[in-house]
């Protein structure tokens, strides 16, 4: 049992690594912005540390910059991490019933696009371990990034800050694409998905909408859709992904 | 009056810990519902979907970088690289080619 929760927390920390190293580069930007906001370096690693979230944290900034009511702070901050709470409820179906709450209150505190993402790829159940694996290696990077981008601004070099910003999106293609593979149904989805969200980000309609609102919106209209299309239940996951698979492969 | 910015760091990170927190420490039982199951079983791959795109062609210093970071992302996936591996290969890269293009 030791032995098992051991390996689970190296291999957490392996997939951990990229996260982190996204997360320099991502919350270095942050930093910066922080600092506009007239933070401290302090402040800003604070709020990192207790937040690890990018869009939220900008937000967050922003109003705190315009010295903005505490309420407003609240409201905009539910709305920018709203999609959270979908994560959440989609993270309560894969960890096992019996975790205790404590497990449960520390996995809620990391509930990030990232974790989540490598959180949802492991196969069946996920151990608290796994995820204390992941958040040591990408925890210390979001933090250690916000306070270094108040401290030193610009220092990184643009080309590699440049490299860096790609490794969230290609970690988020490593979890979303296997399963495309594997499902039609899935691949089908993601390039709709792929698709609303260039749409709703070029066009002059929903231009005004924050990147935070385009992902709740999007998610709950698309998955919801697909749920009500091409529902999956339990016992027909298994043997109907095979059946998919076995035509997907032509 | 001069609004304190400890208070303001405390509101955001009780507001965004209780969204977090709050469906995983209620939802205890296994849910049933298959509408709500195969909800909950599509919301990974949408919202991580429309975060990668197109947000991914415009994180880099040229769009083309930026799509050849997704088609090798993509690429390495469907053949099964693990995930460090594909992320790591995506920005080796974006900074290979913007060394020959910037």
């Amino acid at each position: 049992m030791k032995e098992t929760n051991r390996k689970l927390f190296r291999s957490g920390m392996r997939d951990g690594i990229p996260i982190g190293l996204g997360y320099f580069a991502v919350s270095f930007t942050l930093g910066i912005a922080a600092k506009n906001a007239g933070m401290t370096a302090l402040q800003a690693a604070v709020t990192s540390a207790l937040i690890n979230a990018s869009a939220g944290e900008f937000i967050g900034f922003t109003l705190i910059a315009a010295q903005a009511g505490y309420l407003e702070v609240m409201v905009m901050e539910a709305v920018a991490n709203a999609r959270y709470l979908l994560m959440s409820c989609a993270l309560s179906q894969k960890i096992s019933p019996s975790t205790g709450l404590l497990h449960r209150l520390l996995i809620g505190f990391y509930v990030t696009d990232e974790i989540f993402g490598v959180s949802i790829a492991e196969k069946g159940e996920l151990k608290p371990a796994y995820s204390y694996g992941v958040i040591s290696m990408a925890a210390p990077g979001w933090t250690l990034g916000t306070f270094l981008g108040v401290l030193v601004g610009n220092i990184l070099p643009l080309r590699l800050a440049s490299a860096l910003s790609v490794a969230l999106y290609g970690m988020f293609a490593a979890v979303f694409v296997p399963p495309a593979k594997e499902n039609r149904i899935v691949a089908a989805l993601i390039g709709v998905s792929f698709a609303a969200s260039f749409f709703f980000q070029k066009l002059p309609l929903f231009s005004g909408i924050s990147s935070g609102v385009k992902i709740i919106v999007l998610t709950i209209v698309l998955s919801l859709a697909a749920a009500l299309l091409f529902p999956v239940d339990r016992a027909g996951e298994e043997s109907g992904k095979d059946g998919i698979s076995g035509e997907a492969v032509k | 009056m001069e609004r304190n910015v400890y208070l303001y760091i405390l509101i955001m990170a009780v507001t965004t810990y209780l969204i977090r927190v709050l469906p995983l420490t209620l939802i205890r039982k296994e849910i049933k519902n298959v509408t709500v199951r195969s909800f909950l079983y599509y919301v990974p791959y949408v919202t991580l979907a429309v975060m990668t795109f197109p947000a991914i062609l415009e994180s880099t210093q040229t769009f083309f970088s930026g799509l050849a970071a997704l088609i090798t992302a993509w690429g390495l996936a469907w053949r099964g690289k693990s995930l460090f591996t594909v992320s790591v290969s995506s920005c080796v890269i974006v900074f290979i080619l913007e060394l020959l293009l910037c």
